[in-house]
């Protein structure tokens, strides 16, 4: 009767039917696009066995862009969950608070300097999502650290970065070549050698964040209570929101400036899995963000096929009206939860 | 056994509290009372270590508590704050979080950590309450998940600051009557309260704080017989005898 039950799905089952749906969408996602690959040829290519341009198509086009697509889903959902966790305030996200901001100027500006250290990428980009949710959590704690402050001290640090980003993109217009929406966020031309040092960041953050999953739920009963209980609340924050930058950081440095995922997959992964344990909602962040944004690359490959909109396009269409819809059902529900 | 020495406390730049010297006796409920910003909530943030001292000393079997790793600390010391937060997970699963400190890094629970949160659920009278969410229950009923959760952590000392405020009389009466159990299993209980009347009757021994002193401490008795407790909070105390001893009734004070 009360809106933490509302989707009743079993709780147990959330997590399996989650990676179902992931692991459905990255098939779906080798499968289809301009030439349509059956699911058989697919797995002979992935295989090994497979010949011709299909296989081609799948092994040096799809399955890098699949790959990246589950990556920086799960990662910046994941590093969504913990920044909405650590700050208290479900309103940010690693691109409201100044996290993908950070990551992109250090990408662009990494790139544009040193031009051949790719593999340097993720950690040029952990380094500038670090420091912007440090920036944000400097302005936050000088100010107060109310939830709006934080939230808006992160929309002037993101102007200020993207500024940095279109000001580094004017001098070195060659710099992110390659990275062909690399300001709304895609994972068109993706090779793996891109994709591979990002993943083992964002493997290493996110069975970090995993095994700490136990002090964010402590942490989330307020800071007095958690001190009490004997987590160093302050140290453990900077650890979980360094995690956090680590994970966007490096899903930034391949997709560029996707946005949406990090604030909508927590959310909605949240109504399904409930808030009981940071361990399950982790997870399911991961599942869930992977899964959404593979759907939505799929989306924008095929919709106008054979012309592509980048993947970050399609997630603001269809992320930013779920998202508004959320946040009326929530309204209604807390409403006639307490009439 | 958890004391402060010549203890002042407060914050940088700003001392609320001088030289107040207390301990929390095992089997001994402790009473702080004095008028509001008289610093009973800055001391009892002081004694768990949530607070550095400003000088003096913060005692735990007589090793100074700063000498304790925060995980041992929390072992020996329970300390449920006066503002708490209500996030959306079950009563069950908010007491097993005052298992916290007995869990080594993975932070897996154990066995005898359930048994323990449902000791700790049937101590505080809340075992019905262990599968609802905690935003659906009332105040009172919230009231007892958070003592849950305090005695899940199985503390030698157990301080709380204003349990009773908000609470209808039937659910601050059955506070009191928990912290009188906790002390009779031979934990020492320090609590803050409002109301005098109820804290004279609850408590073995009140401290008196007002002016950033520690004014006087002794039984309730002792304290009343002083006429100390009426002076600093401007009002009349006054008592009379009911069948389980005294109670006590505050008016205000009329000048003249």
């Amino acid at each position: 009767m009360k809106d933490s039950r509302t989707f009743s799905i079993p709780t147990k089952s959330v997590l399996p039917a989650l990676g179902g749906l992931a692991a459905l969408s990255a098939l779906l996602s080798l499968c289809l696009g301009a030439v349509p690959v059956a699911p058989g040829e697919v797995l002979a290519a992935l295989l090994g066995r497979g010949s011709g341009p299909a296989a081609q198509i799948v092994l040096y086009a799809r399955l890098p862009r699949t790959c990246g697509c589950l990556l920086a889903g799960a990662a910046l959902a994941m590093s969504g969950t913990v920044i909405q966790g650590v700050l208290g305030n479900p309103l940010a996200a690693p691109n409201v608070i100044g996290v993908n901001a950070g990551a992109g100027l250090c990408t662009a500006v990494c790139a544009a300097l040193w031009p051949a250290r790719t593999a340097a990428l993720p950690f040029a980009a952990f380094l500038g999502a670090l420091g912007g949710v440090l920036l944000v959590l400097f302005i936050g704690s000088r100010t107060g650290a109310s939830k709006m402050t934080l939230v808006l001290a992160g929309v002037a640090v993101s102007g200020m970065f993207s500024a940095g980003i279109d000001a580094v993109l004017s001098f070195f217009p060659d710099a992110l070549n390659g990275y062909t929406d690399f300001r709304v966020g895609g994972v068109a031309n993706l090779s793996m050698s891109r994709v591979s040092p990002a993943f083992w960041v964002i493997l290493a953050a996110a069975l970090l964040a995993l095994s700490l999953a136990g002090e964010l739920d402590v942490l989330l009963l307020g800071e007095e209570t958690a001190r009490s209980l004997g987590l160093p609340a302050r140290r453990l924050r900077l650890i979980l929101l360094a995690l956090a930058a680590a994970l966007a950081g490096a899903a930034v440095s391949f997709a560029g400036l996707l946005g949406f995922v990090g604030l909508i997959a927590p959310h909605m992964v949240r109504r399904l899995v409930g808030e009981d344990s940071s361990a399950r909602l982790l997870r399911g962040a991961a599942l869930g963000g992977a899964a959404l944004l593979t759907l939505c690359d799929i989306l924008a490959r095929t919709l106008f096929a054979p012309y592509e909109l980048p993947v970050g396009v399609v997630l603001s269409l269809l992320g930013g009206p779920f998202f508004l819809w959320l946040l009326l059902r929530q309204r209604r529900g807390r409403g006639s939860g307490y009439a | 056994m958890l004391e402060v020495r010549n203890l002042s406390a407060g914050y940088p730049g700003r001392t609320v509290l001088e030289d107040v010297s207390l301990a929390v006796r095992p089997g001994r409920v402790l009473v702080l009372l004095g008028p509001n910003g008289c610093g009973k909530s800055t001391l009892l943030r002081t004694m768990p270590g949530l607070l550095p001292p400003l000088a003096g000393e913060v005692l735990l079997d007589g090793r100074p508590l700063k000498d304790y790793r925060p995980r041992e600390a929390a072992q020996r010391i329970a300390y449920l704050p006066q503002s708490r937060s209500v996030p959306r997970i079950t009563a069950r699963r908010m007491v097993l979080h005052g298992r916290f400190p007995y869990l080594s890094y993975p932070r897996r629970c154990r066995r005898e950590d359930y048994e323990a949160v449902d000791r700790a659920l049937a101590a505080a009278d809340a075992l019905e309450l262990a599968d609802r969410p905690l935003p659906e229950l009332s105040g009172g009923q919230r009231q007892k998940v958070y003592l849950a959760m305090a005695l899940a952590q199985e503390t030698e000392t157990v301080l709380m600051d204003e349990p009773t405020t908000y609470l209808d009389i039937r659910h601050q009466l059955e506070v009191l009557a928990l912290a009188r159990r906790l002390a009779e299993a031979g934990r020492g209980v320090a609590l803050v309260l409002h109301d005098l009347c109820l804290a004279l009757t609850a408590a073995d021994d009140a401290a008196v704080l007002a002016g950033g002193r520690l004014l006087a401490l002794g039984g309730p008795e002792e304290i009343y017989q002083s006429g100390i407790l009426a002076r600093v909070m401007g009002v009349r105390l006054d008592r009379a005898a009911g069948p389980e001893g005294w109670r006590y009734f505050c008016e205000l004070r009329s000048e003249g």
